[in-house]
């Protein structure tokens, strides 16, 4: 199965897009080697996969996120989505309906001045026929679980409502892939619960494509997918359950490993048998509780 | 923190009812024929039609007299001058240097109702229709000028995403004002220059999020595929209804009959 989205030597430097009209600057350019934000970065994402992108801050992953849907064009190499180069002009508009992008400000995305009408936006841009539009803002709402809050003003909204509407004006568009660009990090843990679940549904039950950066690592446990990624490179592309076994990895990059891991790897470390790869609560505990059984074992502690 | 913007007063109301495009159009109308009445007879009428207006709306009356109430200075500016300077013919009082003529009384009396019913009038709509009813109805009625390149749609656009981020900017100044509390900013100074110098560090830093929050909109906005105004279909449509039918049929018949009086009475 081909790749939804594709990442063919992706660089991206900040410095380089600015300094174009500068020649002094061109010339300083020359002497030091370029800033990249992201660098030489080779990787596919499957459609329907639910893919977690991690890495410390600064660490080139929101850019990485919006070369995505083109709202930036990579400075060298090329982005596909759905085997459409991002920096074809005409497809701008196709590829940004297929991958929508919720962001890390839920105060800052709302448009509209009601819930519904913030759902309305994205699909009055596309030109959608206004009886269609009312369907589809009705049966995103009614995912998101929102409907109660259709008339309501964006500024009375939780931050996780705020999210989940966000997410509504999206889905309400049909795309086939969502990027999270570090949605749940100003929220509350119930908040972050709210739009978690969310996702995981969107991605089970309407087959969405999920990009969702983060650097929550218990989030990272959700997906099927995780991308490491520091300094503008890609460290490890693997599983969850890969990436939290190897703890000292995840420390390199600035990263934490779950709490629950590092109380196994830190069991570990003081000889006692418990395996490496636990990365949920629940593991964890069926774990310790058959330790506890066990008794003898853990004298030592 | 709930925030209304603008003067609406929640009803269900005809008026309430009515497109906003009807109330423009009734209010501007209202206006021209106040600004045209010439005789008491004809601000009667328009007199008994505000206040037809008011009733309708069922808004009570100290709301009515405080919308008047910054206009007090401006009214006994108007009325003292109109007073003391009309020439007319009929004499009433001359006294030293000041001569008070019958005429100059009765024109100071029409400018003070000529005012009161344009506030008044105009009011109506204010009180009537929401902010974001008054931003599609501009945009409705601007639209015909889109055809000479008129951005009718982006100053639409601009209001209400103006009107959207009222709400949140409150709560962000009542943030940075406890923040700068907090360090030790004094906002109770009586002395007027402190009290100013003291809100600098407010706007500064609202004005920077200001400065984000647009950036980041814009981002939004370009992600969901925002373009301008071309080929966008509207989700809000406004409707015409039989309300807008009567109420612009009275507008007709107050515009005659303001008219008529002025040229027989």
């Amino acid at each position: 199965m081909s790749d939804f989205i594709r990442f063919e030597n992706v660089s991206y430097s900040y410095d380089d897009n600015e300094e174009e009209f500068d020649s002094k600057q061109e010339q300083i350019k020359n002497l030091s080697r370029v800033d990249f934000a992201v660098e030489n970065v080779n990787f596919g994402i499957k459609k329907g996969e639910f893919v977690a992108i991690v890495g410390r801050n600064g660490s080139g992953k929101s850019t990485l996120a919006r070369t995505m849907n083109a709202l930036l064009l990579p400075s060298e190499g090329v982005v596909f989505v759905n085997d459409i180069d991002t920096r074809n002009d005409e497809m701008i508009w196709e590829i940004r309906s297929r991958v929508g992008m919720v962001f890390q400000n839920p105060d800052n995305q709302i448009i509209g001045t009601s819930v519904e009408e913030d759902v309305a936006f994205g699909l009055e841009n596309i030109g959608v026929p206004r009886n269609e539009m009312i369907e589809r803002i009705s049966s995103a709402l009614d995912v998101v679980k929102l409907q109660n809050e259709r008339k309501t003003e964006p500024h009375l909204l939780s931050g996780g409502q705020k999210q989940r509407c966000a997410i509504a004006g999206i889905i309400a568009m049909q795309p086939e892939c969502i990027v999270l660009d570090e949605a749940t990090a100003m929220l509350d843990p119930i908040g972050r619960r709210e739009v978690i679940n969310l996702i995981k549904k969107l991605n089970k039950e309407n087959n969405i494509t999920i990009v969702h950066i983060t650097h929550h690592m218990d989030e990272v446990s959700q997906a099927d997918r995780v991308v490491l990624i520091d300094n503008g490179k890609v460290l490890a592309d693997t599983t969850p359950r890969k990436l939290f076994s190897d703890v000292q990895l995840v420390k390199e990059a600035g990263l934490e490993v779950p709490q629950i891991t590092a109380l196994m790897y830190n069991l570990r470390k003081k000889g006692i048998d418990v395996p490496n790869d636990i990365i949920t609560e629940e593991e964890g505990i069926a774990v310790l509780s058959e330790l506890l059984k066990k008794g003898g074992e853990i004298q030592c502690l | 923190m709930k925030i209304t913007i603008g003067q609406y007063v929640p009803g269900n109301s005809i008026l309430h009812r009515a497109d906003p495009r009807t109330k423009f159009v009734l209010t501007f109308a209202y206006m021209i024929a106040v600004m045209i009445a010439d005789n008491f007879a004809a601000y009667a009428v328009a007199t008994v039609f505000v206040g037809a207006a008011y009733l309708c709306a069922k808004i009570n009356i100290a709301k009515i007299l405080r919308s008047l109430k910054p206009l007090i200075i401006m009214m006994l500016i108007t009325v003292t001058l109109n007073i003391l300077f009309y020439k007319g013919e009929t004499v009433l009082v001359d006294f030293w240097k000041i001569t008070i003529y019958k005429e100059g009384i009765l024109f100071a009396v029409r400018m003070l109702l000529r005012i009161v019913l344009l506030v008044l009038g105009s009011s109506v709509l204010m009180y009537t229709t929401t902010s974001v009813m008054l931003t599609d109805g501009i945009e409705s009625l601007l639209a015909p000028l889109k055809k000479i390149h008129f951005p009718a749609h982006e100053i639409a656009m601009m209001m209400s995403i103006a009107l959207r981020f009222i709400p949140t900017f409150v709560d962000e100044t009542d943030r940075i004002m406890k923040a700068q509390m907090a360090r030790g900013t004094d906002f109770d100074d009586k002395n007027f220059i402190k009290k100013i110098k003291s809100y600098i560090p407010i706007l500064i830093p609202l004005f920077i999020s200001a400065w984000r929050k647009a950036e980041d909109l814009a981002t939004a906005m370009n992600a969901r595929c925002y373009r301008g105004g071309e080929g966008r279909t509207k989700f809000k449509v406004l409707k015409f209804s039989m309300i807008d039918l009567l109420l612009l049929l009275f507008t007709i018949i107050l515009f005659a009959a303001i008219v008529l009086l002025n040229n027989f009475v």
